[in-house]
């Protein structure tokens, strides 16, 4: 989504009732990010948003990327936003060589994550139920303990990597993935080193 | 209720806090995708010693590359070779660039006895800036001129592509001085002056 190197927009603070919607908006996505919440948006903190093209608006907070959104969809987290609370999104894994397509911006397929070194959630997992979003974590070595439907944010890890390389939503629910081993799973992912990482927000 | 969760996980609560390369700005274990890997490699080696030995010892190498089979590595090597010189060229680029580039200091008559100083060509000089802050570095210049000389400043954009920064008034000599002791990397060659007559357009 951001292969090229953006040109910032000037940032615009936010009202504090579209603050209070954003954060609710976090929360509703991201149910296990209630702990730290007051650390990523702390109620007197001056949010801040930035337009990027393609209808893209980015989230800052004092020069910290946090999260941005594309039109209206689900917020995704910015990597550095991953990289402090990694175990707070729901995630997959790419074996070694898929990174260094991931990296160059490639749609992210199949067979990175069905292959020995990929990741993908533990086998028979259910998927998302009402009431228990707060139950579900990594488990087992790296595998995520439900099924991640399609459409779902999504933190790709890499094999051999503590950190994460990139943040995208699912194009196929993961039992999908699973059934079929082949096909795009995430398209237009924000990954390590293109512009919206490379992106000043100072 | 937060008393609970805290003595749950203390640790956990607080956002861990990442080290980034000083080079490439990726994650350090992630430098071998950038292309810049033996800059990086030394940055770390500096910088995060500890860091340094885990990454990039010898075992953890043989480890990373055991997983793959002859063919991929031999490819992924080529990838990242190719990468490296795309890197370095780059580099060499802008070296040249920075060597052959000239800073032009223009006075313009604006008005019979009125002058204003125009300076053009400094881009390269904006050294490793990307582009998107070239043009912050270009208005920090300017208020520094202003400040300098008191008198107004400003940054206009040329139809040639590039940008200029117009001071008011005369200042050419003393514009020349100033830019070779605030910016140290610009060459006292690469400076010149010029002069230029407003065209007789009014009669």
């Amino acid at each position: 989504m951001f292969k090229k190197d953006l040109q910032g927009a000037p940032k615009q603070k936010l009202k504090s009732s579209a603050q209070r919607a954003l954060r609710q908006n976090l929360l509703a996505t991201y149910p296990l990010l209630t702990p730290y919440i007051e650390e990523i948006l702390p109620k007197k903190g001056s949010l801040a948003s930035m337009k990027l093209p393609d209808r893209n608006t980015l989230y800052v907070l004092d020069s910290v990327p946090l999260f941005y959104q594309n039109d209206g969809s689900d917020l995704l987290p910015h990597l550095k936003l991953v990289h402090r609370f990694p175990q707070a999104f729901p995630s997959i894994r790419i074996d070694r060589g898929a990174i260094r397509f991931v990296l160059s911006g490639a749609t992210l397929m199949a067979p990175g994550l069905t292959s020995a070194g990929g990741r993908l959630p533990v086998d028979g997992a259910k998927p998302l139920e009402e009431g228990k979003e707060m139950e579900q974590s990594i488990v087992e070595d790296g595998r995520w303990s439900r099924e991640l439907a399609k459409g779902e944010p999504v933190v790709i890890m890499a094999e051999g990597k503590e950190e994460a390389c990139a943040v995208g939503t699912l194009a196929a629910g993961t039992d999908e993935v699973k059934a079929k081993g082949k096909g795009p799973v995430v398209e237009d992912a924000h990954y390590l080193g293109d512009g919206l990482w490379n992106l000043n927000t100072a | 209720m937060a008393d609970a969760e805290q003595s749950e996980a203390p640790v956990e609560l607080q956002g861990r806090n990442v080290i980034y390369c000083g080079v490439c700005t990726l994650p350090p274990e992630y430098c071998e995708y950038g292309g810049t890997v033996r800059k990086c490699q030394e940055w770390l080696e500096k910088h995060h010693p500890d860091m340094y030995s885990r990454i990039w010892s010898p075992e953890a190498l043989e480890a990373a590359t055991a997983a793959l089979s002859v063919d991929a590595q031999k490819r992924a090597a080529k990838d990242a070779q190719k990468k490296a010189a795309k890197a370095e060229a780059a580099e060499q680029k802008q070296a040249s660039k920075l060597a052959s580039s000239v800073v032009t200091i223009k006075r313009i008559e604006r008005n019979k006895k009125k002058f204003v100083t125009a300076v053009i060509g400094l881009e390269a000089f904006g050294l490793d800036l990307k582009k998107v802050l070239i043009v912050v570095f270009f208005l920090k210049v300017a208020k520094d001129f202003g400040k300098k000389f008191a008198t107004g400043s400003s940054v206009t954009k040329l139809p040639s592509g590039g940008e200029e920064i117009v001071v008011q008034g005369d200042v050419s000599d003393e514009l020349e001085e100033f830019i070779l002791e605030k910016y140290k990397d610009v060459p006292e060659d690469n400076i010149e002056l010029v002069d230029d007559k407003k065209k007789k357009s009014s009669g």
